[in-house]
């Protein structure tokens, strides 16, 4: 004797992209805040140290904000011309800025007037950076030029003039204070060493090169320039590990977040992409308004700012971790209800009798096991499984139809029920995989209520309803007839010398046969 | 076995005819369950559901078997061949044959009439008029005897058994036809009728369908072909009966059986549900569900302890007294429609075919048991007249039964639904598990599906074909996940969908080394390349559409045999790819051994099916058998032998390595057999002769087994293990087998002294070789000190459990006397030796 078998849902695979850990990861962001600025944002830097404010370089001035803050904590504005690059040293006590003006200056965080300034370069000095033993101050300008400061003295140590062309990018490693590295829009990011006169390694970026960054370890850095964002591999001399091309506009910036195991890189193209540097794949990405410039992570990667062309920083803000209620132990049974002997373990010669384990089906399921078929309808046409879990609705019509009763359970029903159905069947029948079964629904249903029709001004918008979600799907179909002859002409033209080849084969092969063409 | 052509060594073996299941099965109390198959009576045991005896000897269907009243040990049958046989059923030996001479079609015993039996015949020159008949049993010394004492009891009866029943204490019988109602009373010797009305109104239909009278009371249960039960009181009078309505069926009511004491009434029918009906309080019912098919006879024990219902899909179901579910018995499951074809199951050597509704049953052609179904439709299956219902139409196993491909379907006015799943065979679970399933595969019927049998590579490899009437075959692979996460590694998807000139794909092959793909367009075959999918070439036979394709094998693999519905069978060779030859024959089925190069072409033609095997490289055919069967053989399969049969005939050297099985449109199995029907049924009767008071348990089979492997040791090392023979009758294995099970000790305790009984134990065998040395006995007397000697030997292991059971037996007292006797009898010789 056969169990009851309960009604199968058919279940499609969701497409689109997969919701993974990342994506719900990078998912769990506030609404972001929007703020103002007076030109394009060239730079983002976050203070190394809590609480985490963040410098913020557009036109000329440099805003410090909090972490929550929307208005400035700080203004430095002691800048004739443009701003650039304002970045804090590893202490988060001094800010270094350069300038349109081919000055740099030093700003100490509590104070408004520059400590220091530097002057030395002949045009604009779009990069400059602490080397990490704080004592010493790199720089790159448009005069081809990458210069380093000496800051108790504030005089020049060394100029490598390297570079045929502008020096745009750099950054500085973390493990040795003297190495640091820049990148030039002659295609170059080159490796100084600043106990060395020249440059100790060369790597062809390819494009422009926009952004540099040097993992914390040292061993990898990235580049990014023209559409492309490359690693390589500096141990090894300067070897090219992965090239990525998931932009299709310049890729502007470039951040790593705390951890070191995600890549976030700006672009252009007004997305923002986050790769694993395990497998180098976008996990993620997010787009924003306009074309971005800027981009930082707060060390904590509590915040995402990213500054763009129309000088709009956009500040995202993780939600906190919710913390998981805890939930009150569920209280002890009482000693009635207490099963004896609940604790016993099975010794190895007990011989274990399993009780059969009860089956729990569905209250349509219980419903159509006793051949209830419009109570089984009614059942699944209660709004939250219309609404949340269509398949289930349909799932059943499909069951009902399979038994032939479906006619009898759409009819004999009221205003009300009649609407809720029909309010079903119009917005689902579109979908590919509820069609069939629809089509079918709608067909009886309209069958069933043909003459009561004009009868209920509710229905009767129903009715036109679900006229007009045909008649848009048939539009629709038609249109795509069309795109599909016009693909299949285009198709035709590529295939066409394979089809000779083939035809040459077809005749061969006929002439062999003894039964000549008479079909073909 | 149905009459095989004379001469001829083909015969059939297996068989599904549901129809003819007679009514009056039996179940002697509890232990054996009779039942008509066929030209057979078959005896089950209740216990183990096995078949034990198979008892043969009418020419023609068995039409009616019941016990004799007189001695339940002996059954009375009738069948077509108008001969009723007495058999004692516990041996299995026919006692007497009564010739009556016309078509018996049903038959009855009462208790009250002496040596009489009551059958239904066709009365004498009147085409489908039917009349119940007593005949007198006559006491004659032969074995074959005539019976022509036969006087007429009622005239105008039905044809089926379930339309006569006998009443109370056999003073009046009833008999139903159409609408109306006999009773015959013999001590009165009055017949009353009653009619109801013909008319059919609100969709009553008040036919009757079957009848079965209270075993206590004057009273009448009549099934209706509405649905209906009716129950009629007071029909002794003519005018004043009455009868009252039972309604719950909502189609004809199959069977009807009252409970020994009449106070349940079971009604079964279409819907699968044996319903049963309480007498006392205002006739409540309840409800056995989901029987798996249509009832078609009920049948209570004569102690009323157990019922067992026979279902249309050959099919018993035992069922207890509470109306619980206890067994079935079932053997090839006979389905409406084979719509799969005959597949054979790499893994299992089984037949798979449809089984019950959207079910594939895999059937074991050596034991004629059901091994197992699977289910694929997995949804409820209303038993319903009229219902459309997804049912499998299409099944496909990859070269080492890894991958199932199933493809079921459902009529539909618009359009078909189409479901083609995947199913991959899971070794920890020893069954196949849904691995794809894909909606609408094709947009309308499939009409065949292979995969590329490619044995030695890699399972990646595997490909499927479809081919569907939307005029295209598709072409399935699997595709790997690359997604770690992700629940199932692999799963299948379309990769190319082949063409040709929009005709309608009929048929798929893919040649041997699974290069090349064969694909039928009605009336063309295309060959396609299966790396590139490439067409290759295109044959062509008009006129006709294509039936059948398939490549040769082995050292003929250049050829393509195809065969048309236009009655031609061709042979293209792939290399000049030029016609070889062709032969005028209806070709119904074509069907490759997969071991040889032979190819079985069955041929329909004027009422006879004939049988062709040849081979693609010669046109003239190696094996001809004419007049096969008189059905129409539709599908035909070769399963390969276990290991090659010895034949010497060169006749059936084709046969060797695998057999041919056919089905008919009768849903009958058949196979061809070089052996007679004599030398293939003797080893089971053997078997079942094993031991005369047990049931045959697959406990005893196994020691059956045990005991005839060591016989043949006996043969290899001569006398020295003669003495193991009789340790089957030890009383340790005895006590064993035969005590309660509730009573005997944990099994672990056991096993080591069960184990220990069927060692051949080495001291006995060097005592026994010193007896030999020393006294120089009889023969006879030896083999008894042998036997005694085993006895006490047991005896002894025995005493350890037996006084764990607390029990003593007469026969341990017995041995410890046969000890002492042989110890009196054999020992101080040898002593004095020394």
């Amino acid at each position: 004797m056969a169990e009851y078998k309960p009604v199968v849902v058919q279940t499609c695979p969701k497409l689109g992209e997969r919701i993974t850990q990342d994506t719900l990861y990078w998912r769990g962001d506030k609404t972001p805040v929007q703020i103002k600025e007076f030109g394009a944002v060239n730079k983002v830097d976050f203070s190394p140290v809590p609480p985490y404010n963040y410098a913020v370089t557009a036109s000329s001035r440099i805003h410090i904000y909090g972490r929550y803050s929307q208005e400035p904590i700080r203004t430095f504005s002691r800048f004739k011309d443009a701003a650039y690059c304002a970045t804090y040293r590893d202490d988060g006590h001094l800010l270094v800025a350069g300038s349109e003006d081919s000055s740099i200056r030093l700003f100490d965080i509590s104070g408004r007037a520059p400590l220091r300034q530097f002057d030395g370069h002949t045009k604009p000095v779009h990069l400059v950076g602490f080397l990490s033993d704080k004592y010493r101050i790199f720089s790159g300008g448009d005069d081809y030029s990458s210069n380093l400061w000496d800051i108790p003295s504030a005089t020049e140590i060394v100029s490598y003039s390297e570079h045929t062309d502008y020096v745009r990018c750099g950054c500085a490693s973390k493990v040795n204070a003297d190495v640091f590295i820049t990148g030039s829009y002659d295609h170059t990011v080159k490796l100084f060493d600043a106990r060395t006169k020249s440059s100790v390694m060369t790597i062809e970026h390819g494009h422009p090169v926009e952004s540099v960054l040097l993992f914390p370890s040292g061993g990898l850095l990235v580049s990014a320039g023209g559409r492309y964002v490359k690693v390589w591999d500096v141990l090894k001399g300067g070897q090219l590990l992965v090239s990525l091309k998931n932009h299709h506009k310049t890729v502007t910036c470039l951040c790593l977040n705390s951890s070191g195991q995600r890549l976030l890189s700006g672009s252009l193209d007004r997305h923002v992409k986050i790769y694993s540097t395990m497998s180098y794949k976008v996990v993620h990405s997010f787009n924003y308004a306009t074309s971005i410039l800027s981009l930082a992570l707060s060390p904590e990667d509590e915040t995402i700012v990213v500054g763009m062309t129309n000088g709009v920083l956009n500040v995202k803000h993780r939600k906190p971790e919710e913390r998981k209620e805890k939930f009150q132990k569920k209280r002890q049974p009482a000693y009635r209800t207490y099963m004896k002997g609940r604790t016993y373990m099975p010794k190895q010669e007990d011989f274990c009798v399993s009780k059969p384990v009860k089956r729990v089906l569905r209250k349509y399921d219980k419903l159509l096991k006793s051949f209830q078929s419009s109570k089984a309808l009614d059942a699944v046409l209660e709004p939250p499984i219309m609404l949340h879990t269509p398949e289930v609705t349909v799932a059943v019509m499909q069951e009902l139809h399979r038994r032939g009763t479906l006619r009898s359970a759409l009819a004999g029903r009221d205003e009300k029920q009649v609407n809720l159905l029909l309010t079903f069947v119009a917005r689902r029948v579109i979908e590919p995989r509820f069609t069939p079964v629809l089509v079918t629904v709608a067909d009886m249903i309209t069958d069933i209520y043909q003459p009561v029709v004009g009868q209920s001004a509710i229905v009767d918008r129903q009715f036109l309803k679900l006229q007009e979600a045909i008649r848009k799907e048939i539009d629709y179909q038609e249109e795509l007839l069309e795109v599909l002859g016009m693909m299949d002409t285009l198709f035709a033209t590529f295939t066409e010398k394979k089809d000779m080849y083939l035809e040459d084969n077809k005749s061969n092969g006929f002439t062999d046969t003894i039964e000549t063409n008479t079909n073909d | 076995c149905r009459a095989p052509p004379a001469g001829v060594p083909a015969a059939c073996g297996w068989r599904g005819v549901p129809g003819a299941f007679p009514r009056g099965d039996a179940v002697s109390p509890r232990r054996y369950l009779l039942c008509a198959s066929g030209d057979f009576v078959k005896v089950y045991s209740v216990a183990t559901e096995e078949t034990l005896r198979l008892m043969g000897g009418h020419a023609d269907l068995v039409t009616g078997i019941q016990l004799n009243p007189h001695n339940h040990m002996q059954l009375y049958s009738s069948s077509l061949d108008g001969s009723i046989k007495l058999w004692d059923f516990m041996d299995g030996i026919p006692i007497k044959t009564f010739t009556v001479g016309s078509k018996l079609l049903a038959l009855y015993t009462l208790a009250g009439a002496e040596d009489s039996v009551f059958v239904v015949i066709p009365k004498k020159g009147e085409r489908d008029t039917f009349q119940l008949v007593s005949v007198k049993l006559t006491k004659g010394a032969g074995q074959d005897l005539e019976a022509q004492e036969v006087s007429v009891v009622l005239d105008g009866v039905g044809a089926s058994p379930k339309h006569i029943a006998f009443g109370r204490e056999g003073e009046y019988v009833v008999s139903v036809k159409e609408i109306t109602l006999q009773v015959y009373f013999f001590k009165r010797k009055l017949l009353n009728r009653f009619s109801l009305r013909a008319v059919k109104t609100k969709g009553g239909d008040n036919r009757f369908s079957c009848v079965a009278c209270h075993p206590v009371e004057d009273c009448i249960a009549t099934g209706h072909a509405d649905g209906k039960i009716r129950l009629w009181r007071n029909f002794h009078h003519k005018k004043e009966y009455t009868y009252s309505t039972l309604h719950w069926h909502h189609d004809i009511v199959m069977d009807l059986a009252f409970s020994m004491e009449g106070t349940r009434l079971l009604s079964g029918g279409v819907e699968s549900v044996l319903v049963q009906w309480h007498n006392e309080s205002a006739w409540q019912k309840d409800f056995l569900p989901r029987l798996g098919s249509p009832i078609e006879y009920i049948s209570m024990s004569s102690d009323g302890a157990l019922c067992c219902t026979l279902h249309s899909d050959n099919r018993i179901t035992i069922i207890n007294s509470n109306l619980r579910f206890s067994r079935s018995i079932q053997g090839l499951i006979k389905s409406r429609d084979i719509k799969t074809g005959l597949v054979v199951d790499p893994r299992t050597k089984a037949l798979v075919l449809n089984g019950e509704p959207g079910h594939l049953q895999f059937y074991c052609l050596q034991s004629d048991q059901q091994l197992f179904s699977l289910d694929i439709v997995q949804r409820q299956y209303v038993h319903q007249a009229g219902l459309q219902q997804s049912d499998l139409v299409k099944v496909a196993f990859s070269a080492r039964g890894t991958w199932l491909a199933t493809v079921e379907e459902r009529e539909e006015v618009t359009d078909p639904e189409l479901e083609l799943k995947l199913w991959f065979y899971d070794e920890e679970t020893q069954s196949f598990k849904l691995n794809t399933r894909i909606n609408t595969p094709h947009d309308n019927h499939i009409t065949d599906m292979c995969f590329r049998d490619m044995d030695e590579l890699e399972d990646d490899s595997l490909i499927l074909v479809t081919t569907g009437r939307d005029c295209v075959f598709k072409v399935w692979v699997m595709v790997e996940d690359t997604d770690p996460e992700a629940q199932q590694r692999v799963s299948w998807s379309c990769d190319f969908v082949g063409s040709y000139h929009n005709y309608q794909a009929t048929n798929c092959c893919f040649s041997e080394d699974g290069s090349l793909l064969a694909v039928s367009f009605e009336e063309t075959v295309t060959v396609w390349d299966s790396v590139t999918w490439d067409l290759k070439c295109t044959f062509c036979h008009p006129p006709g559409n294509i039936r059948n394709i398939c490549f040769g094998r082995l050292t003929c693999s250049k050829y393509l045999i195809g065969a048309t519905d236009y009655g031609f069978l061709c042979c293209w060779n792939l290399l000049t790819c030029a016609l070889e030859w062709s032969a005028h024959l209806n070709v119904v089925v074509l069907q490759p051994d997969p071991l040889s190069e032979h190819i079985a072409a069955v041929s329909w033609l004027s009422k006879e099916s004939s049988l062709f095997v040849f081979k693609p490289n010669e046109p003239r055919p190696i094996y001809i058998q004419r007049n096969l069967c008189k059905e129409k053989i539709l599908l035909a399969a070769f399963v390969p032998r276990d290991e090659p049969e010895t034949t010497g005939s060169e006749k059936y050297l084709w046969l060797r390595r695998s057999q041919l099985f056919f089905l008919t449109d009768t849903q009958e199995l058949m196979t061809l057999s070089t052996k007679s029907l004599e030398e293939r049924l003797t080893p089971s009767s053997k078997q079942l002769a094993v031991e005369e008071s047990l049931p045959v348990t697959p406990f005893s089979l196994l020691l059956g087994k045990h005991r005839r492997q060591e016989s043949q040791e006996e043969i290899d090392l001569g006398k020295l293990v003669v003495h193991n023979k009789h340790e089957q009758a030890s009383p340790a294995v005895k006590e064993l087998l035969h005590t309660p099970a509730h009573v005997l000790p944990s099994a672990s305790f056991l096993c080591p002294i069960f184990i220990n009984s069927l060692l051949i134990s080495k001291e006995n065998k060097s005592a026994e070789e010193v007896a030999d040395e020393v006294d120089m006995e009889s023969e006879k007397t030896e083999d008894d000190s042998d036997e005694e000697r085993d006895v006490t030997e047991m005896e002894q292991e025995d005493k350890s459990h037996m006084e764990l059971l607390g029990e003593m037996t007469c026969k341990l007292s017995k041995s410890q006397e046969k000890e002492l006797r042989k110890i009196r009898k054999v020992d101080y010789s040898w002593i004095s030796a020394f």
